[in-house]
């Protein structure tokens, strides 16, 4: 639709960025053009619908208490999830998270139970465990070329195993170790939270500075500074409400600020770095990476390390909430919700497009449909069918979205 | 005219029982436009894997600027100044113009990529070679097939080559489109760079080649000016209906 009329309306990089109108840049917002901005928009419009549907039918659902609790739920998944991103980015699939996830709590649950070892030393274990079980995964499914639908299938049913087989005849192990409960159970002071994001703010502003600086140097053109301004000031204020919101209840969850640290720091990886660019390459067209030098295979083990690393942290993290591990920890509805959550917040399942935001985006958004339906009460087969239905929703958005951008 | 840029002479290539390429020639000034044709299983494209390294020829004496040297590997290729264009363009859909064109070698400081850098030098390259993409940052594949080969086209700039080869560059593409890219390549030629066309398209061809060399079955069996007169001849030549020889006219 767009090729007839790109010649007289054409105007390179930076310029075209700083002539479009107000309407392009909504549309652009609206649009998630480029590989690495999923359409956020649709996500955040998507959960304020949400939450102002539970908020109208169950008035505690925006209470305090209800949005710590909401936060430290989804926490263990939104991990998960980052690790589900990188792989659904290179076009693959990791359908063994949930079972690595179970698997590395009960690892780290015997060994710091039933072995006595210090809490560091098991949950370090725990994630070497899951670090090796991506490597097992990664290498199998780049030397044979076999589909990590099949193997991560065989890892799912294989690690689950291995977890029964570590239980033996124990039907559950409970967490008494302070430290591994500490994981999830400390809580910072607002005004500490609140005095790093005046830093935080303070950095990036600095930082946006320079890069304005460099695009004039080399000639590049910059928006006007007032929209940097006003993005910096909205996202400080957005901080501070959400830090605010934890200070009335008990303060700022340490796992909370563990998962979106993580979130920012992949988020960065993915975008700005040589490696991250390699895997959207690959998830791209991986003939390409391959034939301009990229080490597809390489990338491929790398990623699904990473996934696995991000599934076992994601487990100790849920043991660490729910102070112990039984013998369906990972099981049941934890697979589901960790992809559906990255589809939903915006990452394709035919590779090379999405964010590592949408891990923690789709999270927020499966775990408020399920915290809010916990509130009204209602039975699982329900929640279970509306979840089904959001996802639908979702992976049909995506679809449309891919078809209009390959024309 | 005497030292022709690179030169390959008695080129030879054998895959079992089938001669792909017997005996067969091509040469090449910088600055000049050579199309390529024949029929299919002339040889074409067999010829075409030798230049660019990823076929190794059973006998081939090669010159670059007057010094023989030898191909084994795409890398030797491309550090003699041999850069190919295929037919798939090889450009990841997802990725943006910028992204694109450095695919492989990034500006980097460290492990970061340096952005601006290497948005400042598309802008640069694309304004020369008058290629305007809608806009630097959109998924090359919302693009037209007309821009993203230009865009492809402009990536193998990047590595200073002294010869490119094109195959196929406007099959599937449409008539506003395969005029950009034969502008493009008289740019590349006003650049100085030795263009290497392999087409079907025998308008297009005398549209923007200086010469054209005819394969059929694995030898050249025919060398004619740019010149739309020679039409006939040509057409002949590749179907082999009259054996015409005027290697005298280049």
């Amino acid at each position: 639709m767009t090729t007839q009329t790109v010649n007289d309306t054409a105007l390179p990089g930076a310029a075209a960025e700083e002539a479009g109108g107000l309407r392009d840049k909504l549309r652009l917002l609206m649009r998630g053009d480029s590989a690495s901005h999923v359409g956020v928009t649709q996500v955040l419009v998507g959960l304020a619908a949400i939450w102002i549907v539970f908020s109208l039918l169950n008035p505690n659902f925006v209470s305090p208490t209800n949005l710590t609790n909401l936060a430290l739920q989804i926490v263990a998944v939104a991990t998960m999830s980052i690790g589900v991103v990188l792989v659904l980015l290179i076009g693959e699939i990791d359908l063994s998270v949930g079972s690595v996830s179970g698997l590395a709590a009960t690892v780290m649950a015997a060994l710091n139970v039933k072995q006595g070892m210090p809490a560091f030393v098991a949950i370090g274990l725990a994630l070497l465990c899951g670090l090796v079980v991506g490597l097992i995964h990664g290498t199998i499914i780049a030397t044979f070329g076999v589909p990590s639908f099949v193997v991560t299938l065989a890892g799912l049913i294989g690690w689950q195993g291995l977890q029964l087989l570590i239980f033996d005849y124990t039907g559950a192990m409970n967490l008494g170790d302070p430290k591994v409960l500490a994981l999830t159970d400390t809580f910072f002071q607002p005004w500490a939270g609140l005095v790093a994001t005046v830093v935080i703010a303070l950095a990036m502003g600095l930082v946006t500075r320079r890069r304005r600086a460099r695009r004039r140097e080399l000639g590049l053109g910059n928006r006007s500074a007032a929209f940097d301004v006003v993005r910096l000031v909205a996202f400080a204020i957005v901080v501070a409400v959400l830090i605010l919101v934890f200070g009335i209840n008990r303060g700022i969850p340490l796992s909370v600020l563990i998962v979106v640290g993580l979130v920012v720091l992949m988020d960065f990886i993915a975008r700005r770095t040589l490696f991250g660019r390699r895997i959207y390459a690959v998830g791209g067209d991986a003939q390409a990476a391959e034939r301009v030098g990229t080490n597809v295979k390489r990338v491929t083990i790398q990623i699904f390390v990473l996934a696995s690393f991000f599934a076992a942290l994601g487990g100790v993290l849920s043991a660490s909430r729910l102070m112990s591990v039984s013998q369906s920890a990972g099981g049941g509805e934890v697979l589901l919700d960790a992809i559906a959550g990255v589809v939903i917040g915006g990452t394709s399942l035919f590779g090379g497009r999405g964010s590592v935001w949408s891990a923690l985006l789709g999270a927020l958004v499966i775990g408020s449909i399920s915290n809010g339906m916990d509130l009204l009460a209602l039975r699982s087969p329900v929640k279970l069918m509306i979840t089904g239905a959001v996802l639908v929703a979702a992976v049909i958005f995506d679809a449309v979205m891919r078809r209009r951008q390959s024309r | 005219m005497t030292e022709p840029l690179i030169s390959f002479r008695s080129v030879s290539k054998s895959y079992g029982a089938v001669r792909a390429l017997d005996g067969a020639s091509f040469s090449i000034e910088a600055g000049e436009v050579v199309a390529l044709v024949g029929d299919n299983g002339a040889g074409k494209s067999t010829l075409v894997k030798v230049m660019s390294g990823t076929v190794v020829p059973d006998t081939a004496e090669i010159t670059v600027e007057g010094k023989p040297v030898k191909i084994h590997h795409p890398n030797d290729a491309a550090q003699l100044g041999i850069a190919t264009v295929y037919q798939d363009l090889a450009l990841c859909n997802n990725l943006d113009v910028v992204a694109n064109l450095f695919l492989g070698r990034e500006h980097h400081k460290g492990s970061l990529i340096d952005e601006l850098a290497m948005e400042r030098e598309t802008i640069d390259l694309l304004a020369e070679l008058a290629v305007k993409p809608r806009s630097l940052r959109v998924p090359i594949g919302s693009l037209s097939g007309g821009q993203r080969q230009s865009v492809a086209i402009a990536r193998c700039l990047l590595g200073n080559p002294k010869m490119i080869i094109l195959d196929e560059p406007t099959a599937a593409l449409g008539l506003a489109q395969k005029q950009q890219v034969v502008e493009l390549i008289r740019r590349l030629k006003a650049r100085g760079l030795a263009v290497v066309l392999i087409s079907h398209n025998l308008a297009e061809i005398f549209a923007v080649a200086d010469r054209i060399e005819v394969l059929r079955l694995g030898r050249n069996v025919g060398s004619f000016p740019g010149d739309s007169k020679y039409t006939d001849d040509v057409v002949a030549a590749i179907t082999g209906a009259r054996i015409t020889s005027s290697e005298a006219v280049a």
